[in-house]
């Protein structure tokens, strides 16, 4: 109905499906979130637990964690993160390929949290990105699997081809544009055929 | 029995009489003058059979009620032969922070003293590896001093900060 005259109507066999390609490859990177555990404290046991079989990250499509940045495209940062140790944190982020993401897991990630001395990080993202942050200390993993979730949202919302433009001024202009864009409905056929 | 045998602290008096020696609750504490230091441990380990250093600490007297010194260094010494406890303290004041090194007579004294270096800033001569262990190499700062701030100088905000564009 929405494409109006049936003359201007595409006749689609049925196995064709019609998107965009942003959004397909954001489909696809957020159902295949490969984790890289940056786990230096007790949010890591948490962590361990997530991924392990009662709570089984794998029913989101997050199971595989890599120890080598190259393959992985998640960083989790479980756990307090010292002054000495941060150089070593960004270096991790800045090996991983693009598109890439981050979860600040606890208090202490996001905060400090109760270390407000001279040697800890008081919150990862006063040096790298952060795209969620999760509250507990430590959290339990149905809260972990919620930023998981959520952040799946955020990346099919928010994705890109190339990945590299999350924030930039024209990005943010082009995400403008695709909201105010009007929604095209498929034509009825082609539900009931 | 884990304190100290009066024959320990009778050597010591013999060789040194004006040692201090305290005692609580069965911990018997020695208070050594720098300059002694070396003959005393040496008589300690090799006449005594201290041949157990437990620990290498310090403590920081600044703003303590009725301290006379600022740093006050803990050395616990065990023996696994006699079962002999014994607490050496050595009092240093600024500006010279030296004291001689306890690696050439228990080895097990290299990282503890590297790290009362690290923390407090005193120095150990002879040390054979003197360099920090805790804190990055390129740190100014002594943190366990009590005169630097619980949250630091800002020193861990001079690392680069990665955005989405530049990583």
């Amino acid at each position: 109905m929405a494409l109006g005259s049936p003359k201007n109507m595409l006749d689609l066999p049925e196995n064709v499906v019609v998107s965009k390609l942003d959004a397909l490859a954001s489909w696809c990177r957020k159902n295949s979130l490969w984790p890289m555990p940056f786990a230096t404290a007790c949010c890591g046991i948490e962590l361990m637990a997530t991924g392990a079989s009662r709570h089984d990250l794998a029913r989101f499509g997050a199971e595989v964690f890599r120890f080598s940045p190259r393959q992985c495209d998640l960083m989790i940062v479980a756990g307090r993160v010292v002054m000495k140790m941060m150089p070593v944190l960004e270096r991790i982020w800045q090996q991983m390929n693009e598109p890439k993401w981050c979860i600040s897991m606890g208090a202490c990630a996001s905060t400090g949290g109760v270390f407000d001395t001279y040697s800890v990080v008081q919150g990862i993202d006063r040096f790298i990105p952060v795209d969620m942050y999760v509250p507990g200390c430590p959290p339990r993993p149905e809260q972990l699997i919620q930023s998981i979730i959520d952040l799946q949202d955020k990346i099919q919302r928010e994705g890109t081809v190339s990945g590299k433009e999350f924030n930039l001024p024209a990005r943010q202009e082009r995400k403008r544009s695709l909201v105010e864009l009007p929604v095209i409905q498929a034509p009825m056929h082609m539900h009931t055929r | 029995m884990a304190g100290t045998k009066p024959e320990t602290i009778a050597a010591l008096k013999s060789a040194y009489p004006h040692l201090a020696t305290s005692e609580f609750r069965g911990a018997t504490r020695v208070v050594v003058p720098r300059d002694d230091l070396v003959a005393v441990m040496s008589i300690l380990r090799d006449e005594r059979s201290f041949d157990y250093l437990v620990d290498v600490t310090c403590v920081d007297y600044l703003h303590y009620d009725g301290a006379t010194d600022r740093f006050g260094l803990v050395y616990l010494l065990a023996s696994t032969t006699t079962n002999e406890r014994l607490t050496v303290r050595v009092f240093v004041n600024e500006p010279d922070l030296t004291v001689p090194s306890m690696t050439h007579r228990w080895e097990g004294a290299n990282w503890m003293e590297r790290e009362v270096f690290d923390m407090f800033g005193i120095v150990f001569a002879g040390h054979p590896d003197h360099r920090r262990i805790l804190m990055p190499d390129d740190a100014t700062c002594f943190p366990l001093r009590k005169d630097y701030p619980l949250q630091g100088r800002g020193e861990r905000h001079n690392l680069p900060v990665l955005t989405r564009e530049n990583s």
